[in-house]
């Protein structure tokens, strides 16, 4: 293409370039960015969720009906590494790059060309981790901790490394990003203590992000070179250990988990006060409990490791460290039902989603509080408790906070109303299904099913037989969330207004909807009770 | 529905209603089990307790943080014309549930640390057992018992011909049909169960040959990992004769599924007389020549081969 072409749809600063090749593949509009982002989450959460569907249908009975045992291991494996690195932590950074410019009132992100790339690299990294699947030896089925000497067994193993090598490298990038964003890139008048406590949030992510990608790349290159190079990081043959790769996994792993929920608790601040019409309750006790467990998030990595054999002293301090963690989450919860107490509230999809996070999230918190608990833990871990845990803090915590966010800020992106009635229907089936899905789990797992295994005994078939029912219809409940943003971007004729929602606060909605390719070219001026936090004095 | 899912319904309502009420104790898992079960072993109670007052702090505080949220959204909703307040801080509030928390966790932490302690103290053992870990079966070697060493006995216990058979996919075979006795054992029985006695404190030193496995028998109340080049110790007292079972708790590879655990106790002199004849089997009583032990070596090896160097002792 011409270079003239170019140039003039550049000199039209108001709009998109016409091209697709030019507005999508070279985009540096953090808005455009978003919207890749939040895309190929969505395509990820499909196939993660497509393998899930297998891992279900297997276990929907007791004896081996579908898949191998060793298939059953690759989806396992496969489902846990789309998701994560795939589906949640995308739709984070998705939503953070159309957000937080418009939150702060930047103009964009601060590198713009680096935000392009690290974008462009994930398909990549996608497509070799998912390419295993089709080569021989079939991809990886050592669970996404890849713990040696198990993963080392893998024929896919550099594939797999590879692939986290290059979604560890876009991760830092977007963390680089939006902390300059934040930092540098804030209009006039938004002190760090004004901005939304989404911003904060990502903030803190931005910073955690840093700190551990490093950690699980050099984790993996470790296995790389433990594999194909000699070395005996973990092999006991010459002198390395096995449990020291668990020790550096989980100390990326435990802060990778707050990696996924922290922006969850600010999508939750800011939805909830939108629609209790009344300001977040303690803005400052929320930044401070987000920091504080942040913190938190570096010393507590051994819980995972209950069962290997830690010293005792070790087992008590972990244990302590992580049920201190339950101080910082109780002050969030309290303040959101806080919020809520007082208000004036109605109940639209974006405050469905976020309620059922309060309470299903805290479920998973009070599973987390009883794992802690080392001599209980030993009965607890690797079994169907800790199954359900995590799916409670992730499944009904972390995307349940991006579908709220979804349908909260589709209208000031496409600029055009979702169906209420629909997204209605997906909030009842999904927050139905889930429960049917994951309650179950916990009674499995204290009955005594492991984790991970692909068939069981008989005692355990009723509660699988439920569990899986619930998987399929919470799976299909998601199509309903496809047509639902389909239909609102596409064929929606109800035109959303700039405020969006009646009791929405915040810099992002002083701008049209859909918000336009470039917004606030000039600084917009901030006043206090446009934020979404009132006057902060406390 | 067919006779035979009737009946099953019938029997898992039965089931259900024994482990509701607490009667016919048993350490399988039984369908629609709701809880963790109290174990068999002087110290099992301690998960079973914990886990029990975890959940109903949890329930508590649920029913308080819930019903608060509940009637905050039927009060506070703008169609019954509620009106939006202006307060957002309420310091003496965020006090109070700050503190309280602080109160429960340490009076939950305060119990979990004595059971840690208990735990970890495998001091005053009268009998160890080295379990070690293989892709997809176990090995058990007798070290010794009542101070007195035991020398060639060991064996591996991999998982019970039926069960492997059923499980293959599409064996046609109904996992229903695995039984012993009354018990449905699909994927819970071995060839050979390791067999302890009651009323013993016995030391089990677990250790994996190639990838990491976990040994966890529930109703022992413990699981702990099997690790290649290291030995982790934990031990158990088991109160009652009975059969105990359990599965693998670490992802091991494919077959990960498929190496259960089964534990025999039997009374003191029953077995004194079980470990005598295995013994006897090992070490014949007359002055045996070379050839004859060397035959038997294979099957009875002491130490089972593992991962490289020699392997440094962990204290659980």
């Amino acid at each position: 293409m011409s270079h003239a072409a170019t140039h003039d749809h550049h000199d039209d600063h108001h709009g998109a370039p016409k091209n697709f090749f030019q507005r999508w593949c070279m985009s540096t509009n953090h808005k455009d960015i978003g919207t890749l982002y939040l895309v190929f989450a969505l395509v990820m959460f499909f196939i993660g969720g497509s393998f899930a569907m297998v891992i279900r249908a297997e276990l929907f009975k007791p004896g081996l009906q579908l898949v191998q045992p060793y298939f059953f291991n690759q989806m396992t494996t496969l489902h846990a590494l789309v998701m994560i690195f795939g589906a949640i932590m995308p739709a984070f950074v998705g939503l953070g790059n159309w957000m937080i410019p418009l939150m702060v009132g930047a103009p964009d992100m601060a590198l713009p060309r680096m935000n392009n790339l690290s974008f462009w690299i994930m398909p990549f990294a996608f497509v070799l981790l998912l390419s295993t699947l089709f080569l021989p030896g079939g991809g990886p089925a050592g669970g996404w901790t890849m713990y040696p000497p198990l993963s080392l067994q893998s024929s896919s193993l550099a594939y797999v490394v590879f692939a986290i090598h290059l979604m560890g490298i876009s991760s830092i990038m977007g963390a680089i990003n939006i902390i300059a964003t934040i930092l540098n890139m804030r209009a006039p008048g938004m002190d760090l203590l004004k901005m939304p406590v989404f911003v904060w949030s990502w903030l803190i992510t931005a910073f955690l992000l840093i700190a551990v990608m490093p950690v699980l790349a050099g984790a993996v290159t470790m296995l790389l070179t433990d594999k194909y190079f000699g070395t005996n990081f973990f092999n006991p043959g010459g002198g390395g250990d096995p449990v020291l790769y668990q020790h550096i996994f989980w100390f990326f792993g435990h802060p990778e988990v707050y990696i996924m929920i922290l922006p969850a608790f600010g999508i939750i601040s800011e939805v909830i006060p939108t629609f209790a019409r009344k300001p977040i309750f303690g803005y400052k006790a929320m930044v401070f409990a987000i920091a504080s467990i942040a913190f938190l998030s570096f010393i507590v990595w051994a819980h995972h490791m209950f069962a290997v054999g830690l010293p005792m002293g070790a087992e008590i301090f972990f244990m302590y460290a992580t049920m201190l963690i339950a101080v910082p989450t109780g002050v969030k919860v309290f303040n959101w039902v806080s919020t809520m107490w007082g208000g004036s509230m109605t109940f639209e999809t974006p405050m469905l989603f976020a309620i059922a996070f309060v309470i299903l999230f805290t479920i998973g918190g009070f599973s987390g509080l009883m794992l802690a608990l080392v001599p209980a833990d030993f009965q607890y871990h690797d079994t169907y408790f800790v199954v359900a845990h995590f799916h409670y803090v992730l499944v009904t915590g972390a995307l349940f906070a991006i579908i709220s966010a979804t349908y909260y800020w589709l209208p000031k992106w496409c600029g055009h109303m979702y169906s209420e009635f629909w997204g209605k229907m997906h909030f009842w089936n999904s927050v139905v299904w889930v429960n049917v899905l994951f309650f179950p789990q916990h009674f499995l797992g204290l009955a005594g099913m492991p984790r991970r295994i692909p068939d069981y005994n008989v005692a355990f078939a009723n509660f699988n037989m439920i569990s899986s029912i619930g998987g399929f219809l919470f799976g299909a409940s998601q199509l309903i969330f496809l047509g639902v943003l389909i239909h609102a971007i596409w064929f929606s004729k109800n035109k959303a207004t700039d405020r969006v929602w009646e009791g929405a606060k915040g810099l992002e909605w002083t701008v049209p909807s859909p918000a336009p390719f470039h917004t606030f070219d000039v600084p917009p001026v901030i006043r206090d009770e446009d934020l979404a936090h009132g006057h902060v004095n406390d | 529905m067919t006779s035979g899912s009737i009946r099953r319904s019938f029997t898992t309502a039965a089931a259900l209603a024994a482990v509701l009420f607490g009667s016919a104790a048993s350490a399988d898992p039984s369908p629609y089990q709701l809880n963790m079960q109290p174990g068999g072993s002087t110290w099992s109670h301690v998960p079973y307790e914990l886990n029990n007052w975890s959940f109903g702090v949890c329930v508590v505080i649920g029913i308080l943080v819930f019903g608060a949220m509940f009637i905050a959204m039927f009060r506070f909703r703008k169609s019954r014309g509620a009106v939006a307040e202006k307060w957002s801080h309420n310091t003496k509030l965020e006090i109070i549930w700050t503190t309280i928390p602080v109160i429960i966790l340490i009076t939950l932490a305060y119990f979990a640390t004595g059971g840690i302690t208990s735990w970890a103290d495998t001091t005053g053992s009268q009998m160890t057992v080295k379990v070690t870990g293989y892709q997809w079966k176990w090995r058990y070697d007798y070290v010794d018992y009542l101070g007195k060493p035991i020398s060639k006995v060991g064996f591996m216990s991999k998982l019970d011909t039926q069960s492997d058979q059923t499980r293959q996919l599409g064996s046609g075979m109904d996992p229903y049909a695995v039984k012993s006795g009354n018990e449905s054992t699909y994927l819970l029985d071995v060839d050979k169960p390791l067999i302890v006695p009651v009323g013993t404190k016995i030391r089990f030193v677990i250790t994996g040959a190639d990838v990491i496995h976990s040994w966890w028998v529930p109703a022992l109340g413990w699981k702990l990992d099997a690790i290649p080049g290291i030995v982790n110790a934990a031990w158990t007292n088991i109160k009652e004769p009975g059969i105990y079972r359990g599965q693998c708790a670490e992802l091991c590879g494919q077959d990960h599924g498929f190496m259960p655990i089964v534990v025999v106790a039997k009374s003191k002199p029953d077995f004194a007389r079980w470990l005598a004849d295995e013994q006897a089997k090992a070490n014949p009583p007359t002055a045996a020549p070379a050839p004859a032990s060397t035959a038997a070596a294979p099957k009875t090896a002491q130490i089972a081969p593992t991962a490289g160097k020699p392997a440094t002792v962990k204290q659980g």
